[in-house]
């Protein structure tokens, strides 16, 4: 588990080598070099290669899920979207449905609650089960959240208090902000006015 | 690059819960964030911070030859551009709204209110002056950029130091700071800039100090500028709306409260961080 920085070479080999976030490949030499800074990863038998970093400006990548406002006809609407197709050059593609069932499946325009912005390293937290953050704060407060790894996380809660209060948590917690650990949020969640 | 403006679901929360006089940070309505004051090496140099908000203010002295129109007057130049780095939708060379604003605020407050004793500043009537310079660097923009970039920029004015000159008949002999000990500047008063957001409700009440997002949803905002001697230097009101006389003095009045306590500060951190320099005077 070593840090690395952009242009840093790489030494991942592997017959069936895959390439996660924060790599590249140099199409002349089989080379790999990293092109964030960040701490560098491998799965365990060593195939899988990936950089982790965290930042705040979000780059879309095809069968992620995002929160977006929507500009045109229905301007203001926030919508919970995948990212069907995603390219450089191009404007990014939303679908407001899942793929292989062809339903729904909680895509679509999130009505009412609050939307918080983050981190993007705090939303794969988020996202991650065995996080602390959601389950303990739904203990206490009965909330529905829908995450999206561009930044940002729409919560939803019957008090406006409670609501406030996820958001304060959301922001605490977030590594860019003060990175609290869960001890340090139990105290803060209970100084709370909720 | 303009951002979107605030989605649907931000919006009606955010107005129900100043209808509950519930703001997002967990501040009261009435409640400033604590301002956070932090003095670089050089005299003169002092980062402000309201929560996230950040702004650098520096100075720094040359003596020129004054203008004929006011030959026993110093000058005082402020420059203070927003680059993206505080925001991704400001431009240089483009100046925004908000922009236009602060410069022509920080003109009056600092400039204009007589804070800063210029006549102090001449040197040689008619010949040398010192011309300060003053810039604000915008860091962060988290709401309420005028009340950070005034707080920075008062400051900073009270932490510099001039080198000290001595005038012989025509000579003029600068000594530098390793000489003999620089010289503060003189400053008749500390005017501070306290921001009131408004929103499209009537019944909704104000708030003090607004952060990015009740910024971006008000209708309109009043920037009252004093000093701890309640005396006025500036009212701006923006966007037009309606303020019946009672409510404005009312806040003012909330205004003189907060000038008072950043006063004690201010003050505060001045003299910590005076007591923490080593100035040797050979």
């Amino acid at each position: 588990m070593s840090v690395v920085v952009p242009g840093e070479h790489v030494p991942a080999q592997h017959v069936n080598l895959k390439l996660g976030p924060g790599l590249t490949q140099s199409s002349s030499s089989p080379t790999v070099i990293s092109t964030r800074a960040g701490t560098l990863n491998h799965s365990a038998n060593r195939s899988k290669w990936w950089v982790e970093s965290n930042s705040r400006r979000y780059v879309p990548a095809p069968q992620e899920s995002v929160i977006g406002i929507v500009t045109q006809k229905a301007i203001g609407s926030l919508v919970y979207a995948r990212i069907s197709l995603a390219h450089k050059d191009m404007e990014p593609e939303l679908e407001c449905f899942d793929a292989q069932t062809r339903k729904s499946e909680g895509f679509g325009e999130l009505k009412g609650g609050f939307m918080v912005r983050c981190s993007l390293s705090m939303c794969r937290k988020l996202l991650d089960p065995n996080h602390f953050l959601l389950p303990l704060l739904g203990s206490q407060i009965p909330l529905e959240v829908a995450v999206g790894v561009n930044g940002r996380v729409w919560i939803s809660s019957k008090e406006l208090k409670h609501t406030i209060a996820i958001s304060r948590c959301i922001e605490a917690v977030d590594p860019d902000g003060e990175g609290m650990e869960e001890k340090a949020l139990r105290t803060f969640l209970g100084s709370l006015d909720a | 690059m303009r951002p979107p403006s605030p989605s649907i679901p931000e919006k009606e929360f955010v107005f129900d819960a100043l209808k509950h006089s519930l703001r997002l940070d967990g501040r009261l309505p009435l409640e400033m964030r604590t301002p956070a004051l932090s003095f670089g090496t050089e005299l003169g140099c002092v980062e402000c911070s309201l929560g996230k908000t950040r702004v650098l203010a520096n100075i720094d002295a040359k003596m020129v030859k004054p203008t004929p129109e006011r030959p026993f007057e110093g000058m005082l130049s402020i420059h203070s551009e927003i680059s993206p780095m505080a925001a991704s939708e400001y431009e240089i060379g483009r100046p925004s709204e908000e922009e236009v604003t602060i410069t022509r605020m920080l003109d009056k407050v600092l400039r204009r209110s007589d804070a800063l004793d210029k006549e102090s500043l001449c040197i040689i009537a008619g010949q040398r002056v010192w011309h300060l310079r003053l810039t604000l660097h915008f860091l962060a923009d988290a709401g309420n950029l005028l009340d950070c970039a005034c707080m920075a920029g008062i400051v900073a004015l009270k932490h510099f130091r001039r080198p000290e000159v001595e005038v012989v008949g025509d000579e003029v002999t600068v000594h530098p700071p390793t000489e003999r000990a620089p010289v503060p500047l003189a400053i008749h008063h500390t005017p501070f800039c306290i921001s009131f957001a408004f929103f499209p409700d009537p019944s909704t009440q104000p708030v003090i100090d607004p952060s990015l997002l009740e910024q971006r949803l008000s209708a309109g905002l009043m920037s009252v500028a004093l000093n701890a001697q309640r005396e006025l230097c500036v009212v701006q009101k923006l966007g037009g709306v309606p303020l019946a006389p009672d409510d404005l003095l009312a806040y003012i009045n909330v205004a003189v409260a907060k000038a008072k306590e950043l006063d004690v500060i201010v003050e505060e951190a001045l003299k910590k961080d005076w007591s923490g320099r080593h100035v040797e005077v050979r």
